[in-house]
């Protein structure tokens, strides 16, 4: 299957480009708004500022609503790290910028506590509710400073969240249309094995999706 | 809560893994492809590859050899060695690096820092520092260690543990410590040093120079550091990734222990 990931600018590009083949996608990378609408499968990687992110997705007509209304309509998308954050409505990081708003609510930084280093670095465990099909419980890899956290977030109906702690509760993912659209704060393409084992069933719920009569 | 990470390095010249005492005496240990394979099977939790020949003899970064890495490589992968600029960071972060690493160039021009982390965020800097243990404090506020540049060969006489909380005041999201005095010796860890820095920042720190067993590790993170770094115990194949991890586990550190 081809799939559309979107050029960020920012992003470690490659290492998403790379996992999708290892899974047998074969990527191209896009900025078009009608290749986004149009591909059977889409990527939204990111790397760097909120801000940063939006403008680029603002400087190339249509491709937000694209991607938005991919994420609405429950058609094939994965949406990494930065990814993930500009789905909600806008972050701490870049005050005043709207994010895509397909999900509720802000992403702030994480709330300091003692011993707890920002950004977090490294592997944690994520819990994935029980309606998740694609995402799995297990030790991920998160790169992050900002995160949607618990108390201030509930999944909106249709949708599946996975939750993990770093000081306190947040948001590891979510995911709705039955796993074929999955958003994740942490990297599935630098998670090793299971990394690599959730976008082969984010691929599996879409390939199932495209080959069944009823869709 | 996250686990602690254990890191391969692999020191890259002209396209193979090196390894030396004190940055000197470079000898060949292998294919870096095969040995970042090789690791990750083991269940290393991140890569960093360096270019030690980059700084000295001012060549090209090994976009090639991180490119082929890449492509078998399912963990994070930091990169480091020549990085003078944006573009030479652009560069590898295209051939498939996840973090980028500087550290000479850091010194020489401190900007460089706020520049990487403005336009790849604070998460994907990240800032080596080689640090050498000095007989006596030259100045007041010396907290004992001073940052060498050039693979080791230009003392700065700058204070290492304000060098780090500078360089996170200017946007690195990670600091990859060195014991300059311990790199290669499988001495352990300057574990005074580790202590310092990790007080000073509040970013993840990495521990590197001196490790040869389990016990050095556990030093380490005791000391405050959230990885730890290896090369030479796991080039010469003494004992493996997963062997490290378990003992850690042992010894009541969490690790990811790959299935």
């Amino acid at each position: 299957m081809n799939a559309a990931v979107v050029r960020t600018g920012t992003a470690n590009l490659a290492s998403v480009l790379a996992a999708l083949r290892r899974v047998g996608v074969d990527p191209v990378e896009t900025q078009d708004a009608g290749a986004v609408r149009d591909a059977p499968l889409v990527v939204l990687p990111g790397v760097g500022s909120f801000g940063a992110a939006m403008e680029t997705l603002s400087a190339h007509a249509g491709l937000g609503e694209a991607l938005a209304s991919r994420a609405r309509s429950g058609r094939a998308l994965l949406a990494i790290c930065l990814g993930f954050q500009v789905l909600f409505e806008s972050s701490e990081e870049s005050p005043g910028v709207r994010g895509l708003g397909v999900l509720p609510g802000s992403v702030r930084r994480f709330a300091g506590a003692p011993g707890l280093r920002v950004p977090q670095m490294g592997w944690n465990t994520i819990e994935p509710a029980a309606a998740c099909r694609s995402l799995a419980g297990g030790e991920v890899y998160f790169a992050n400073s900002y995160r949607v956290g618990e108390g201030e977030w509930a999944a909106p109906a249709g949708w599946a969240p996975a939750w993990c702690a770093h000081g306190d509760r947040f948001v590891a993912g979510v995911e709705g249309a039955e796993g074929r659209v999955v958003a994740c704060q942490f990297h599935p393409e630098l998670s090793g094995a299971l990394g690599a084992s959730l976008l082969a069933r984010w691929v599996a719920a879409n390939r199932e999706a495209t080959c069944s009569p009823s869709a | 809560m996250l686990t602690k990470r254990v890191i391969p390095c692999l020191d890259i010249r002209d396209g193979r893994v090196v390894k030396g005492v004190r940055f000197q005496g470079l000898r060949d240990a292998g294919d870096p492809v095969e040995c970042a394979a090789r690791y990750e099977a083991q269940g290393a939790d991140e890569l960093v590859i360096l270019d030690v020949s980059a700084t000295p003899e001012g060549r090209a970064n090994a976009a090639e050899t991180v490119a082929a890495v890449r492509a078998v490589l399912g963990i994070p992968l930091t990169v480091g060695g020549g990085v003078r600029a944006v573009a030479d960071a652009a560069r590898l972060l295209d051939a498939g690096a996840d973090k980028v690493s500087v550290n000479t160039a850091a010194v020489d021009r401190p900007e460089l820092i706020g520049e990487l982390a403005g336009r790849f965020g604070v998460q994907c800097t990240v800032v080596a520092i080689d640090a050498a243990r000095r007989e006596l404090a030259r100045a007041p506020g010396d907290r004992g260690w001073e940052v060498v540049t050039r693979s080791g060969t230009d003392r700065t006489g700058i204070d290492a543990v304000g060098w780090a909380e500078r360089c996170v005041s200017l946007g690195a999201g990670e600091i990859l410590l060195t014991s300059w005095d311990r790199d290669g010796t499988r001495s352990g860890y300057d574990t005074d040093l580790l202590r310092s820095v990790c007080g000073g920042v509040g970013v993840p720190v990495i521990a590197s120079g001196g490790a040869d067993s389990v016990a050095h590790m556990v030093e380490a993170l005791d000391a405050g550091s959230e990885a730890v770094l290896a090369a030479s115990i796991f080039h010469d194949a003494h004992t493996t990734v997963d062997d490290v991890k378990r003992g850690l586990a042992q010894a009541g550190a969490r690790v990811r222990i790959a299935s």
